[in-house]
């Protein structure tokens, strides 16, 4: 039994390490070359932000009137942009790397789950951004705040889920990337992103409440409704209250991961020869 | 399939198991007795080689709806068993495509074995296609650290060798620059460095032999004849070098089409090696279809020397071989038979064309036989034409056919006294000094 552990122990040790090393590596190259460096990660969500909020908010009105809509709104896109980074960087991942994958062996999900990290660090970099816009809005924190870790784990894992289903797929088939590409986009306009979600509620009731079926939608209007805007942003649990039906995206989440680390130990095996 | 490379297995095991112990004990390092660090165990490996494009989702779908599998088996090894002993530097030999390289994938873990096990004890340290991975992008500093994390060395473990890689690598002033400003032999050098300076159990090498400089050259050299005496490090060696297997293995192992030919007697694998590359130039060159081979024509369809010994041979044989022709033009015609040097290059021998007078035409055969005592160890190649007396001048002849590589005949001289370089042996020739020096 001790051995056991201990074996257990130098297993996931090694597993660390590699992750340490990969997770440092992919950030120091990300922004390399480039004159702002790691900058970057923060002035590309800003500026994407303000075209968004000039777009959305000020010249379409996609907004629910509420003071805090436009930080809202940042919060979505940056929750967005770690998921469609998550997913595609590691979809990528097992094949960018094939050459090391061909040399030497190692635990080869350690090289999804630093590409799902590098996005993870943005995220972290980008909440502290959209902290300081919530402090000059004006925003009011209650006790919901401890709860955000707890949605940005479930987004990490249903992240971490996709992106392990995609990147062994995209090691047999290398259609997913663009076809990966199409469906995000989908996914991204049925979340209610650049859109609050009281204006899908509006007009199509039933919509809204198919919406937040989706971890996405789910994880994303909990993250916000915790941090800046318990009062307006609309939660699963205040638009369907049937607890049962409520857990679905909850276990949805989980479902991906199970799924994805089934599909990608039952395949990664084989990935240095197909490669 | 299995139950005959079993038997080869078995068989060249224990007639090698003798020779062997002698062998090491003059090394005086008994290393039967040592533990076994690697065990590989009725390894079999196929790959599915995709017959038509089936990257692609639509071709995948479609060969699903027509029940195509869209691959082929191919068999790359079939059933492999061997052990590796502490200490041991273990060399595996086998021609191009004979599935060496897919072993040592599986030794170390790369591919999985579609059939038996392979059992490591500690830490194994591969170094195969030239390379560890690196990312140009990196300065050589920060590659060594990813590359000994990805190896399974934790950042304190890779600063205590930091210095002892640098230092063997001679990159000392460049460890700051990113690896694309390398030359290739630079990236080389230092992947290299990495793989045999990894405080590793098992080093797995791949092909290794020719890297860098002659300097560096040197360097490995030195290093693989202290390893050699080291008994804690077990190094696996692929390589098409048979000096090397010589000088550096204590045991070898001979790959054929993904069987173990020879197991274990690394001078018989080297030997057979050469023999099997002797053997497969001629398979290379077959005869086109319907066209006569290179150096034959219609007036003589057949010319071939054959071995009649065994085409491995020491200094103190004899070696056999016929000529066979076909020619069936009234006059009289000659052989000439020469021995090419393969290894030094140059013609050591020559009958010259008019010695071997013949009258007998039709299809036939002559028989011939040479001493060997004369060489040194080397590859030599017997080619022979058929010639006739010129129309224009009859004190010379004409070439009507001769042998092309497939047609003629090569063999090998092996011998452990004689040596390596020179042509002619130092028994039958010497230089001997006149008087003292003035």
């Amino acid at each position: 039994m001790k051995t056991l552990a201990k074996k257990l122990e130098n297993r996931y040790h090694y597993s660390w390490v590699v992750l340490k090393e990969l997770v440092k590596t992919d950030f120091k190259l990300r922004y390399q070359g480039s004159f702002l460096g790691i900058a970057w990660s923060v002035i590309k969500p800003l500026m994407l932000f303000g075209i968004m909020y000039m777009v959305f908010v000020r010249f379409l009105h996609f907004t629910d009137g509420t003071p805090q809509y436009p930080v809202v709104l940042l919060m979505g896109n940056c929750l967005w942009q770690f998921f469609s980074e998550a997913t595609s960087t590691g979809l990528r991942s097992i094949v960018d790397r094939g050459d090391i994958l061909r040399k030497i062996h190692f635990p080869n999900y350690i090289i999804v789950v630093s590409a799902t990290c590098g996005a993870l660090i943005s995220l972290g970099i980008n909440l502290v951004v959209i902290l300081i816009f919530a402090v000059v809005n004006g925003a009011h924190f209650t006790w919901r705040v401890v709860l955000l870790p707890l949605n940005l784990i479930e987004l990490y894992i249903f992240a971490l889920g996709c992106a392990l289903l995609l990147a062994t797929m995209y090691v047999h088939f290398r259609d997913i990337q663009h076809i990966w590409e199409v469906v995000s986009q989908v996914v991204f306009y049925a979340t209610p992103i650049i859109y609050p979600l009281s204006m899908v509620e509006h007009n199509y009731p039933i919509i809204a409440k198919l919406m937040l079926m989706s971890p996405i939608a789910q994880t994303f209007q909990d993250a916000r409704h915790n941090l800046i805007d318990p009062q307006n942003v609309q939660i699963i649990w205040s638009e369907i209250h049937n607890p049962l039906v409520c857990l679905i995206p909850y276990i949805l989440s989980f479902a991906f991961l199970v799924l994805g680390v089934y599909v990608f130990r039952k395949y990664s095996r084989k990935f240095a020869e197909i490669m | 399939m299995m139950t005959s490379s079993k038997s080869m297995v078995s068989k060249t095991d224990s007639s090698n198991s003798v020779k062997d112990s002698s062998l090491i004990d003059s090394l005086g390092k008994p290393k039967e007795n040592s533990e076994v660090v690697l065990s590989v165990d009725h390894v079999g490996k196929y790959f599915k080689l995709p017959t038509e494009q089936a990257t692609g989702l639509k071709q995948a779908f479609i060969n699903w709806t027509k029940g195509i599998k869209g691959y082929k088996k191919q068999q790359v090894l079939n059933d492999i068993t061997f052990d590796v002993h502490k200490g041991d530097f273990f060399g595996i030999v086998g021609r191009n495509g004979s599935g060496k390289s897919t072993l040592l994938k599986i030794i170390s873990g790369i591919y999985v074995p579609d059939g038996g096990t392979v059992k490591v004890k500690g830490k194994l340290v591969p170094f195969i296609e030239l390379g560890v991975g690196f990312n140009p992008e990196l300065t050589g500093r920060e590659n060594v650290f990813l590359n000994g994390a990805l190896l399974g060395f934790t950042r304190e473990e890779i600063e205590g060798m930091y210095d002892d890689i640098v230092d063997f690598a001679e990159l000392g002033d460049f460890m700051d620059q990113k690896l694309k400003n390398y030359s290739s032999g630079m990236q080389v050098r230092l992947a290299f460095s990495v793989a045999i300076k990894a405080q590793g159990d098992i080093l797995v090498l791949d092909e290794v032999l020719a890297v860098g400089d002659e300097a560096f050259q040197q360097k490995c050299d030195d290093y693989f004849t202290e390893v050699k005496k080291d008994p804690n490090k077990t190094v696996i060696l692929v390589t098409h070098s048979m000096d090397s297997v010589k000088k550096y293995c204590n045991k070898a192992i001979l790959i054929k089409d993904g069987d173990i030919i020879v197991n274990g007697n690394k001078e018989e694998a080297a030997n057979q090696y050469t023999l099997e590359n002797l053997q497969a130039e001629k398979k290379e060159i077959e005869q086109k279809n319907g066209q006569y081979a290179d150096g034959l024509n219609s007036r003589c369809p057949v010319l071939k020397v054959k071995p009649l010994s065994h085409q491995i041979c020491k200094s103190s044989d004899t070696f056999r071989f016929e000529v066979e022709y076909d020619f069936n033009e009234p006059e009289d015609f000659y052989l000439a038979i020469a021995l090419h040097d393969l290894r030094r290059g140059g013609v050591a021998f020559d009958t010259g064309s008019e010695t071997l007078k013949y009258t007998e035409h039709g299809h036939r055969t002559v028989e011939f036989k040479m001493p060997l005592n004369l060489f040194n160890n080397g590859d030599f190649r017997l080619v022979a034409s058929l010639r006739t007396l010129s129309k224009k001048n009859p004190d010379t002849t004409d070439m009507v056919a001769f042998t092309n590589d497939a047609n003629s005949c090569a063999f090998a001289i092996r011998d452990s006294e004689n040596r390596d370089y020179a042509l002619i042996n130092d028994r039958v020739m010497q230089i001997t000094q006149v008087g003292s020096p003035r």
